[in-house]
This record gives structure tokens, C-alpha cells and sequence, in this order.
């Protein structure tokens, strides 16, 4: 038997259990291949609910672990890194939960944070590095740390709960929606909740970096005044949670 | 070649960083998983240049894949290389194992048919991956759950024909021995006897357990006795080689990792003292 074709009868034995491949491979080694296939999936749950253990709680054990079955089924691992099999699981979540955004925001702030926290490092502007800036043709550069995230319901509040092995909330759709915010100061991924505004900011800004373009979108939603000063406010608290790097 | 070294380690896990950042760990290198740290940044990366700075470090892999049929990912080569360059790792190791066809990974260790045609691959493929890193690489003897029918040598044969033609080093996993010895029904001193003893730089031991058909390498327990002889018996073909505990699972303190790995010296102190009355 060619190795490609004993190597693809492999990855079908583990991904389908084909009998027809196992066959193939070998006739007499049905202890062997049942050991590989249970490595196989035991290690992608384990990743999973490595990955997203406050989800796992708020589902509940039984409903998450259907889930990921559900998704080692339907999604095979295909980087070189096990690390990365966690970053589709939001898509069978939701093919399976399609109308509890509750849900996938959870997972969302579980996967930032995870992913954040081994982001390329960068040192954050001190206050000092914006005396000469030419602010008319200036682009703040972000934490590559940064992630981003519309938010709909009251997930923030549930997932602190959940931190804090608390009682979480029951899940509630805000009366408007804000947004999510992870990034990592230090060696310390965060998660912070922020409102529609300073999510469109922020958004903005990972455009194309601009701050006079910042400064117009916020001017057309407040006004001159009222949106030069926002715009400075979310500067200085932006610098002071160490969002920028550069300009 | 690889510079000589022989000490006793342990590898670094997350549950003793304190310790080893903290303290004076006494071991002579400690070895990582090579992808734990092939981040981008962030405290892994930090953690380890400061252990760096304490103790040589091991970097071994479990992702390289060496015996896939279409080669090797450069995107990850290009990333372990990046991180030999940060580190000058004592060793840089993977196993003879494949996890990776096509665009699937398995992220598992895979048996390797010991054919002529794998024979060629895998040495290609190291060949390919010392070349990317710039040095020479050691192999570790992986624990199996079965064999292949059209086999034409054994996995000692393999092992010491594939080092001959590419150079590469061996890291002796002599709970793996054990494992597949069991598994397969194979004699393990056949395995220490045939594979070149001037290329092993690094030995693991390891526990197991013991499933329903066969022994599974679990790396969740003590070292067990029959694998303490087979390592008295490895070391006395061997001379002196980098030995290690691996733990993985169900991890204990670190001064009990530390009084398991003393066994380890005393058996390499009596070695020594035996080959010194043998020479002397």
C-alpha cells in the first residue's frame, strides 16, 4: 500500500470510523485503530473545553459535549497547531444554536481572550510620544491584541458571573446593543464592555488608523463640539488602558 | 552533530513555572513542547526566555509530522526556526510519527509503516527540516497501537537506517520501547541492540497504562519498574545520555517529579561506576 493512500485511509478511519478504510489498513488491528480514533477525538473535546470552559458550564456538560461531537463531525482539524481547532467551533455553534446570541457571544469572549493572550507583543505610547504628533495626518496604530465585538445581550455579566463560579444571570437581549472589547495589557488578556459608540470608534480606527477620520465619524454622529471631545476623551482612555502603540 | 551532554531534566509544565521561575530547581536542562511557544507573544514566550536564562532548554515537537507523504508545512518550519534562533536550544527533537495528510492534522502521532517508501519520505523530510533549521535534529521511537502487514524491517532496522542516511540523532523513549514491545510482541533488548548507540543524545521515561488489548503511553504515573530495569539495561549500552521524566497528566508537585528523577541518577551513578571498575 502506497504511504498517501494508507495515510488518507488514516484520516478517514479517524474522521468517518470507515470500516471499509480499516479494512485496508489492516485486518488484524481493530484494538489498535479504536485506540488512535478515541486519542483522536478525546484530544479535540479536550481542546474545546480547554478553550471555552465558561460555555461549557453555561450549556451545561452534556449539551456542550454534543456540540463539539457535533463539530469534530463536521469540521476535521486542519492546522499545525491544536490551538487553532478552537477558532471554527463559533460556526457549529451557530448552526446549532441559530436564535441564542447569548451563546455565541460567550464563546467569542472566551476565544479573544485565548487568543489574546499570545498576541505579538507591543509596547504601549507613553503620553509623552504624542507632544509632536501632527494630529491632521496622524495614524494610531492598535495592540495587535485587540478584538472587537458587536454585543447584543448581557453576556458580560454572565461570563463575570461565571468567572466567579457565581449564579449567572438569565440571559437577556440589551435594550441597545454596545459592544465587546479584549485585549491584553501586560501579560493579562481583559475583557472590557463598551457602548455602540466607542465600539464604531474602534472599529473605525482598525480601518485605517486615522484620527481625522475618527474625528469626522464622530462629528457626524454628535456634532462638532460634543464629537472633538469624544473623540479626545477615547484617546486618553484608550492610551491609558495601553490600546495604542503607535502613531 | 549535536554537542555532547549528559544531565538529568525534566520537562517544564505549566503547573511548575512558579517553581522554576521561583527557585533553584536542580536539573541540568529542562525540555518544552516546542508548540506550546511558537506563539507570537504574550507570557509562554516571556516565560520561557527567563527559564532559558536558569537552565538549557529542549525543544520538542510534536507537530512536525516527519513522515507525511507530501512533506513538510513551511509556514511551521519557518516558526520553529524563528524560535531555535530566540532560544539555542540544547536539542531541538520530534518523533517518527506522521499527524498530518493533505490539509487534515490529526494532532496525533501516528504510526508510520516501516516500508522502503516511508524509509525515503521520512529521510527526505528530515533532510528538508534540518536544512530549515540549520542543524541537526534527534528523532524519538513513538509508542504504537499497531502494525502494517507490508512492513519490510523492523522499527529498530528503520530507525538506524533512517539516522545513517540523513545523520539525525535519536532521543531513546524507553517507555515507548516498553509500550511497543508489549503491543507488538517484539523483544525490547532486539530494540536497544539495534539501533545505533553513538546516535542516541537523549533518553524519556515515562508511565503508562494498561488498557483493555493493549499497554497505552499515557504519560499520566510513576515510571514503573519494568521500564527502571530497561533503562539500567539502555544506559549500560549507551554510556551516559540526557535523561528526562515526562509527565503530562495528573501532574504532581515538583519534589515528587524531582524524587522520581533521582532514581534516574542513581542508576546512571552506578553505570558509571561500573564502567569505571569495567575500564579501570
Amino acid at each position: 500500500m502506497k504511504l498517501a493512500d494508507m495515510q488518507r485511509d488514516f484520516q478517514s478511519w479517524l474522521v468517518d470510523a470507515s470500516e471499509e478504510a480499516a479494512d485496508r489498513l489492516s485486518v488484524h488491528a481493530a484494538a489498535g485503530l479504536a485506540v488512535y480514533q478515541n486519542n483522536y477525538r478525546t484530544q479535540l473535546v479536550n481542546c474545546l473545553k480547554h478553550t471555552f470552559p465558561n460555555l461549557q458550564t453555561w450549556l451545561g456538560e452534556e449539551e456542550f459535549r454534543n456540540a463539539a461531537i457535533a463539530h469534530i463531525d463536521k469540521y476535521p482539524p486542519h492546522a499545525w497547531t491544536l490551538d487553532a481547532y478552537a477558532e471554527d467551533f463559533g460556526q457549529t455553534l451557530r448552526e446549532r444554536f441559530p436564535n441564542n446570541p447569548d451563546i455565541h457571544e460567550l464563546a467569542w469572549i472566551e476565544l479573544a481572550l485565548g487568543e489574546a493572550f499570545v498576541a505579538r507583543d507591543a509596547q504601549p505610547l507613553t503620553l509623552d510620544a504624542l507632544a509632536t504628533v501632527d494630529w491632521d495626518n496622524a495614524k494610531l496604530r492598535l495592540t495587535p491584541s485587540l478584538r472587537v465585538q458587536v454585543m447584543t445581550t448581557n453576556v458580560e455579566a454572565i461570563w463575570s458571573a461565571l468567572c466567579e463560579e457565581l449564579t449567572p444571570p438569565p440571559s437577556e437581549m440589551l435594550a441597545e446593543a454596545g459592544g465587546l472589547m479584549v485585549w491584553r495589557r501586560q501579560f493579562t488578556s481583559r475583557l472590557r464592555e463598551i457602548d455602540g459608540l466607542e465600539y464604531a470608534a474602534l472599529v473605525q480606527l482598525q480601518r485605517n488608523g486615522s484620527f481625522v477620520d475618527l474625528c469626522e465619524m464622530l462629528v457626524a454622529r454628535l456634532g462638532e463640539e460634543d464629537g472633538v471631545a469624544k473623540a479626545g476623551s477615547l484617546l486618553a482612555g484608550w492610551l491609558g488602558s495601553e490600546l495604542i502603540v503607535g502613531v | 552533530m549535536t554537542a555532547a551532554f549528559s544531565g538529568y531534566g525534566l520537562g517544564l509544565r505549566r503547573e511548575h513555572y512558579k517553581d522554576f521561575l521561583d527557585t533553584e530547581v536542580p536539573v541540568d536542562f529542562v525540555e518544552v513542547i516546542s508548540e506550546n511557544f511558537m506563539v507570537e507573544g504574550g507570557q509562554p514566550r516571556d516565560i520561557l526566555r527567563r527559564v532559558r536564562e536558569r537552565h538549557p532548554v529542549v525543544l520538542h515537537g510534536v507537530s512536525m509530522s516527519i513522515g507525511s507523504a507530501d512533506g513538510l508545512n513551511p509556514a511551521y518550519l519557518k516558526r520553529l526556526r524563528n524560535l531555535v534562533d530566540e532560544i539555542e536550544p540544547l536539542f531541538v527533537s520530534d518523533h517518527l510519527s506522521w499527524s498530518r495528510i493533505g490539509g487534515f492534522n490529526s494532532h496525533d502521532l501516528l504510526p508510520v509503516p516501516y516500508t522502503h517508501e516511508a524509509l525515503e519520505r521520512v529521510c527526505a523530510n528530515i533532510s528538508q527540516a534540518q536544512d530549515a533549521l540549520g542543524r541537526t535534529m534527534l528523532f524519538e521511537n513513538p509508542s504504537s497501537y499497531l502494525s502494517f502487514p507490508d512492513a519490510a524491517m523492523t522499527e529498530w532496522e528503520f530507525i538506524a537506517e533512517m539516522s545513517r542516511r540523513t545523520g539525525c540523532e535519536l532521543l531513546l523513549d524507553v517507555n515507548n520501547v516498553f509500550v511497543s514491545a508489549s503491543n507488538h510482541g517484539f523483544d525490547a533488548l532486539a530494540f536497544l541492540d539495534g539501533i545505533p548507540a553513538e546516535r542516541v543524545r537523549q533518553i524519556h521515561l515515562a508511565g503508562h497504562t494498561q488498557g483493555p488489548d493493549l499497554l497505552i503511553d499515557t504519560h499520566d504515573s510513576p515510571v514503573c519498574p519494568d521500564v527502571w530495569h530497561l533503562y539500567a539495561k539502555a544506559i549500560s549500552l549507551l554510556g551516559p545520555v540526557a535523561t528526562m521524566i515526562e509527565r503530562d497528566d495528573d501532574i504532581p508537585p515538583l519534589a515528587e517529579l524531582m524524587e522520581e528523577l533521582s532514581i534516574a541518577r542513581k542508576l546512571g551513578a552506578t553505570e558509571a561506576r561500573r564502567r569505571a571498575g569495567e575500564f579501570a
